[in-house]
This record gives C-alpha cells, structure tokens and sequence, in this order.
C-alpha cells in the first residue's frame, strides 16, 4: 500500500477533477446539457442515469474520445483540454469500457504493453512487463497469468486486464463504465473489494450504473442524469434507492414483481438432452433438459455467452441440433423449419432486435406482418391486401402504445423502446402458445421495459409458457415462476423462484453447485 | 519415360525449380500477409507484381544494373501500395474491389510501358547463380539449396526476419493488434492509419521485389501479363498458410514443387496432355484450401474499414 511498492509509475496524482457546464450535441439530441460533474482522490463517485441519460457521452469526453460543445475540465485547479484518449491517459486518467478494448488472440502482457514505448527499443520487452503485472496483481489480488491468451480468460478475468492496463498506464483516475453488467454476483463482490482498496490508495473511481442497489452499496457520492441534465449531486448516505429512483426517472415507479406462481400447466416447451455446437464450433450445449408450463415462466439466468443464445435458437429451430429432442405442446419438433414452429404457435423475441427481429429498412407495417404475410387476412393469391394490413397496425399501434409518426415510418428510426415494442405487437398480438424472449429489455429505459415485463406477464396470466432469457438477475428474480442457471452450456439447477437466493444463483452461474444440495431439484419437478 | 522422372538427376532437377520458382510466391505473400495481419486485403498484387517486374527489368537492360532493377521495382511497388492504402484507409473504400482496380492498372499500365518503351522481345543477364562456399559443395543438398541466385536466398531468408517482426518486435505487436481490434488499438494511441499505410507499403515493396524475380532472376525476359496469376496465388497462400510465415513458406514450396514437377513431366514428354500437367498446382491448391482454411481463424478485421466514433 505504500506509493514506492506500486510498480506503476506514480508521476501523475489528481486531486480533484471536475467538469464543468459540458454541453455536447449530437444530430438530433442534447446528449449533454451544461453538466456538472467532480470527482476526489479516494472516492467513488457514481454516475446514475437510464440508457441514454448521458452518462457514457460525459465520461467518454473526459476520456478524450467526444469533444464537448461547451464546458470546461479543471484538473486540480488547471483547466485542461482532453484531445484524444492518448492524452487523456497521459493525464493519468483510465477508462475500463463496458466492451472491453482488448485484442482477443493476443496474451495478457501483450495486451498491456501495446502501444507503450519499450525498453528494448523496436523488441518487445515482454518478460519485463509481466514482471510489473504481476506485482500490480500482487498488490490488488488479481491473480492473472500474463501469459495467458485473453480470449481464453473470463469475463472477470478480462475485466481485470483492463484495470491492469489502466493501472500501469499510471492512471489515477479510473472511469468505470458500467462494469457490474457482465459480471456474476460473485465477481461484482470481487471487484468492489478491488475498487474499495483502490480508494484508499487514493485512486479516484467513476462507476457508472443504472443498478441501484449497486450505487447504494460502493459509493460515497451519486450524481444522477436524466435526459443529458444533472438532476443532483448528493452523499449516498444522504439518499435512498427509492429517491434515486424518482430521480432517474422523472416519477414514481413501482418495482414490477410478478404475483405468487398460480396452478401451471401442460408443458408446452420441453427439451430432451439437447446437444449441439456453438458459433465457433464448441460445445454449444451439453444435455440440456428442461420444461417450460403454461401459465410459466421460467427464467434463465447465466453468465453472457454461456449457452443462452443456443438454447433460444434451439428452440425456435434456428439451431441445428446434434442429439436430443425439442418438444412443442407435446410433439416432437426436433428439426423443424421455423416456420413450422411459428405455424403452430412459437413466438420469439430475439437478443439482438434489430439484426434478428425486424428488417431496418421496413416500415412498421412491413414489420409487423413479417411472420404471416403470405396468410389471410394479409395476402390472398399472392398478392398483399394493403387495406387490411393497414387497418391490422393501426390497432396495434394503439393498443401497444408504440410512439411513431406514421406506419409508413421505418423500424431503423424508431427508438429503442419502440422497436421492442413492435416487436412484441407482433409476437404477442398472435395469441401464442409460448414464447423464448431473450433479452427483452436489454437497452431499455426503465419505463420501456416495465411495459415490457407488463406484457410478459399479462401473457404468463393468460395461460402462455414464457422462457425469459436474461443477464440482468434482478430481472429474472422479478418475473420468475422457476430460474434455470446455465453455465458452459449446461442447466446446473433448476430452483424455485421463493426459495431461491441471488448468493445460490451467482454460485451456479459461476458453475458452483452448494454441497449438500438436495439433488432432486435438479430434476424439472412435477407441477 | 515414367522412370526417368525418378532418377537422381530429375528429382534433384524437380526440387531445385521448385525451390527457384517458389521465390516470387514467398516475396508476394509474405508482403501479402504484413497487409492482412493488419486487416488489410490487397488483391492488387498481381498489378504490383506485373510493374515490378517491368521496371526491373527496364531499368537493368538500361543500366545494365540488376540491384538498381530491383530498386526500381520496389519503388514502384511502394508507390502502388501507397495508393493502395490511400484508397482503403483514407477513403475507405471495400478492399476487395479497389484491389481488384489496382491489379488491373498494374496490367494495362505495365503493358503500355512496355509497348512504349522496349517494344520487342529483349533478354537481360539476370542474377547468376552462386554457390555458397563448402554449403554448395555438399552432394545433392548443396544442388538443390545453395545454388541459386541472390534473390532465392533473400526470399528464403525473409520468412524467419517476417516471424521475428511479426513477434518479437512492437511493430509486430501493434500490426497484430490493428488486425484483429483496432479499436482496442487505437484506445492505445496506436495509430491504426500508420500501421495499414506501412504494412501495405511493405506488400507493395516486396511485390514488386516478387516481379522482378520473375523478369530479372527466373525467366530473364519481360512478356506482357507474365505472372499469369501467380498474384492472386500468392494471394491464396496467405490463407493456405494460416497467416503465418512459416505456414506460407510451407504452401509455398508445396505448390512450387508440383509446379516444376508438372514442368518436369512436360519436359520428359510423358504422355499427359499438357493441359491436364498445367492444372495440377492450381487444382491442389484448391484442395488444400477446402481441406485446411476452415481450421484457422484470419484475423477479425480483415476488410474491415476503421472509423474512429465520435
């Protein structure tokens, strides 16, 4: 703990940074709008805000990487212009990205040494810099092998790659953009250890979050935007989740848990020990079993890249599958196109909206016939009955709110809200008989995904099996009536939403199963 | 007729052509491949090839000069690789069909300057053999390896200095790094312009050297169109190779050697139509790519244009 053990070079220390009155415009919005923000050795200072609040404009032009419209940055009482993130670094100010900036197929130590001046002149001077990270992982326990490749390390892992970076560069001030987002409840512990050792060494911290438990748990102080405005600046002591809430928000909400699980019903949904390879020609999944009911949902929680996205292509038979069965309303549908399964009441709600949802360059109308355009009442011999389609997204654009100029207007510029929104008018208005939503409400603000969890939940009381394919756990906890955990392509356990603890959870998701278990509730139960 | 093909003489014959004839390949590719371990792809090297072989050979039936000759080839090169980058970095342009622009400037402007400028055929004394001393006085290895021109041994010689670059240096580093996340790269201050301008400079450059092996050391003539495709192979090599030099040298050599192999067959006359003993290399090559690309990985912003946001 001592400033002369640090391996990194400890020329640049700052005291306090501020910002002041930033501005920044893009075409069309007010990212920022005369913004004050600060920062002080050995702090953590949260920036809270929902998707598109402007969080990540301000701190990437503290990084150098915008440059502001208007407003000043004062570093320990000396205005200063940050031109690039070169400069910005020089600064000593570090920026762990939400994706991560790390050359997958290079090591760890290569992977830090980029870009630095070496002691060898044109060689690389490799053992030297591991030398040095090692003792920067000495000092904050981060148990990292420098001579690792990165693709082959966790996301924790990686993460801690990149405050290894950051740290060797010498910053003194580490901007952390949303870095809770990728990690297990486990790993989220592991780095608040790291940033809380971090301040008293007199690093200053930025966490960026729109978890409010999280903010309420690390932080000293809170700065909130709403809209590219700052709402307040306030102690964390001196607040609640609730008042903060409101203030991201704009007004009350309510927490959104769904009601105790009613009777469920016949299985909808089931898979046989499915197998079958990944993108990359991996173990995609490993003998999964599971059942979905009616009236059900069942939630599947898992670390990104664990299987989820196979699973939810399994289903929908996007995915080809090595061995085992996938069953719809009890028939075997193993192998069948997706139209089929759409024909006999599928419907998906996919990750990636956008590229796997919609067509950009539709309208909504286009869009939201795209599953059933060549049936009545949409198309008759071939040709499209224009009159009824239009009638057709009228009735959905009001009954499912979707905020847009006209029907002729098209899907790539709506916002984000209102895509899903059309996306779920489409899937839902067909009267499913179950559903795969993944990720429904991934880039979401907080008012487009309570619609979001109203809809799925409105659609669990009609009777529908819902598998909700989630990262965000307290969305999963939320909504639930059983939560799978997946990890490395395998259901570790299957739990019950109220015996359940986010602790068991994050374990599992880690791939640690609690001993003493009893294993029965591995097995899908009876209901 | 079979049988001769099989006699000291010829197999020694067939490797040492193969050797010889692997030279522009392995100039070609391994400039080829600084390019794409940047995330560039210049299918132009055909075009590079074709005016690198036509000034060297110009420059050295003028001068009489075969290094000047090579210069001259690698400053035309650099220049086409210069315009190369400037298209695809600066611009922004797809990579694939600006390449495909540049090789056809390299053909139709080489075959102007050579109506232009020389017009009949000419022959150049090319680059001697020399025989290494006590390495060329070995039976059979010394034949095959140690007697042949400048331009073979440098070629040889460039796959270890391309592997050394490419992994014991930060230049290498930060070549590997632009290919595969520039952003990441240029989070860095690496600048990811700097690196793609140089790596296809240096294609260029050895392109051109790989033109004028073929006009000043090989064949000693300058014929219009006379690479006859073998850019675009070198182009293939780089994936038969895996991206890695040694993995080029090794496809490299493979397709030499049938290459002098089917020459060999044309030779002795053995009853093959000479089509057929043609296609030989070009159909392996196909094999051999089906067979072994799809296990490794190029690297992931290859064709991909870089664009800072913000």
């Amino acid at each position: 703990m001592t400033p002369s053990g640090s391996p990194s070079a400890e020329k640049v220390k700052i005291h306090t940074l501020e910002m002041i009155g930033i501005s920044k415009r893009f075409p069309g919005v007010l990212a920022n709008d005369r913004v004050d923000f600060d920062v002080r050795a050995g702090e953590v200072h949260a920036l809270l805000g929902e998707n598109g609040a402007g969080k990540s404009t301000l701190m990437k032009i503290l990084y150098g990487m915008y440059h502001p419209d208007a407003g000043q940055i004062v570093i320990d009482g000396q205005p200063t212009v940050i031109p690039s993130p070169v400069a910005a670094i020089r600064k000593g100010i570090g920026m762990i990205h939400q994706h991560f900036m790390l050359v997958p197929t290079l090591t760890v130590a290569e992977n830090v040494a980029l870009g630095l001046p070496s002691s060898r002149g044109p060689l690389t001077d490799l053992e030297q810099v591991s030398k040095r990270i090692l003792q920067l992982a000495d000092k904050y326990n981060l148990k990292i092998d420098p001579k690792a490749l990165v693709w082959q390390l966790s996301v924790g892992q990686q993460q801690r790659v990149e405050i290894i970076k950051a740290l060797y560069r010498g910053a003194a001030l580490l901007l952390l953009d949303e870095p809770t987002a990728v990690l297990t409840p486990q790993e989220v512990d592991e780095l608040f250890v790291i940033m809380r050792q971090m301040t008293l060494d007199g690093y200053g911290l930025v966490f960026i979050s729109h978890k409010l438990h999280e903010v309420v748990e690390i932080s000293q102080r809170v700065t909130v935007l709403r809209n590219g405005r700052k709402i307040g600046t306030r102690p964390t002591s001196e607040v609640t989740k609730q008042i903060l809430a409101n203030w991201m928000v704009g007004r009350d909400i309510e927490f959104i848990t769904s009601s105790a699980q009613q009777a469920a019903g016949e299985t909808r949904i089931a898979l046989e020990k499915v197998c079958c390879d990944s993108d990359r020609g991996t173990e995609g999944l490993c003998d999964v079993s599971l059942e979905v009911h009616s009236g059900e949902i069942l939630g599947l929680a898992g670390v990104s890249g664990n299987g989820q996205r196979e699973l939810a292509e399994t289903i929908v038979g996007l995915r080809h599958i090595r061995s085992g069965k996938v069953f719809l309303d009890g028939k075997d549908v193993t192998g069948l196109q997706p139209g089929v399964l759409t024909g006999r009441g599928l419907s998906y709600i996919p990750e990636e909206r956008m590229k796997d949802g919609m067509i950009r360059n539709f309208n909504i109308a286009e869009n939201l016939i795209l599953r059933e355009h060549h049936k009545p009442p949409f198309s008759e011999h071939g040709f499209l009955k224009m009159r009824d389609i239009a009638a057709h997204t009228d009735r959905l654009i009001k009954q499912y709110q979707i905020k847009t100029p006209s029907q002729k207007t098209l899907a790539k510029s709506l916002s984000g809200g209102n895509i899903q929104k059309v996306l779920l008018a489409r899937e839902l208005s067909r009267s499913p008989r179950a559903i795969v939503a993944a990720q429904p409400t991934r880039g979401l603000d907080i008012g487009a995904s309570e619609y979001v969890h109203e809809q799925l939940l409105k659609q669990r009381a009609d009777g529908t099996a819902i598998l909700l394919i989630s990262e965000d756990l307290d969305e999963i906890l939320a909504l639930s009536d059983r939560i799978a955990v997946i990890y490395e392509g395998k259901i570790m356990d299957i739990l019950y939403r109220e015996t359940a603890t986010r602790e068991e959870i994050g374990l599992l998701m880690a791939g640690v199963h609690l001993e003493n278990k009893p294993a029965e509730t591995a097995i899908a139960p009876e209901l | 007729m079979i049988r001769e093909l099989f006699s000291a003489t010829v197999i020694i014959g067939i490797i040492s052509s193969g050797i010889r004839l692997a030279t522009p390949y392995l100039y070609a590719s391994i400039g080829e491949m600084f390019g794409q371990r940047s995330g560039v792809l210049n299918l132009g090297v055909e075009g590079q090839m074709l005016l690198g072989a036509f000034m060297a050979f110009y420059v050295a039936l003028k001068t009489g000069n075969l290094w000047l000759g090579v210069l001259a080839a690698m400053g035309v090169g650099a220049l086409m690789g210069l315009a190369m980058a400037f298209v695809t970095v600066n611009l922004q342009a797809t990579q694939g069909i600006s390449g495909i622009g540049f090789y056809l400037f390299g053909l139709g402007m080489s075959n102007l300057l050579f109506q232009k400028l020389i017009g009949t055929v000419e022959t150049v004394q090319g680059f001697p053999r020399i025989s290494l001393p006590l390495l060329g006085k070995i039976p059979v290895i010394g034949d095959i390896f140690f007697n042949q021109n400048m331009l073979v041994y440098l070629a040889f010689l460039l796959v270890p200095a391309a592997w050394f670059v490419l992994h014991k240096t930060t230049l290498g580093l930060k070549i590997r790094a632009v290919g595969e996340n520039p952003e990441a790269a240029d989070s860095l201050g690496v600048s990811v312009s700097r690196v793609r301008y140089f790596t296809v400079i240096l294609g260029g450059v050895l392109s051109g050297v790989a033109g004028a092996s073929l006009s000043i050391a090989l064949l000693n003539v300058f014929q219009q169109n006379m690479t006859a495709g073998q850019g675009f192979i070198a182009v293939a090599l780089v994936y038969f190779g895996g991206w890695r030099p040694w993995g080029i040298l090794g496809g490299a050599l493979l397709f030499s050697l049938v290459n002098a192999l089917q020459l060999w067959i044309q030779v002795l006359g053995v009853p093959i139509p000479s089509e057929l003993a043609v296609m030989m290399p070009y159909v392996l090559t196909i094999l051999v790519l089906t067979v072994s690309v799809s296990k490794v990985r190029g690297p992931s912003a290859l064709t991909k244009v870089f664009e800072r946001e913000g």
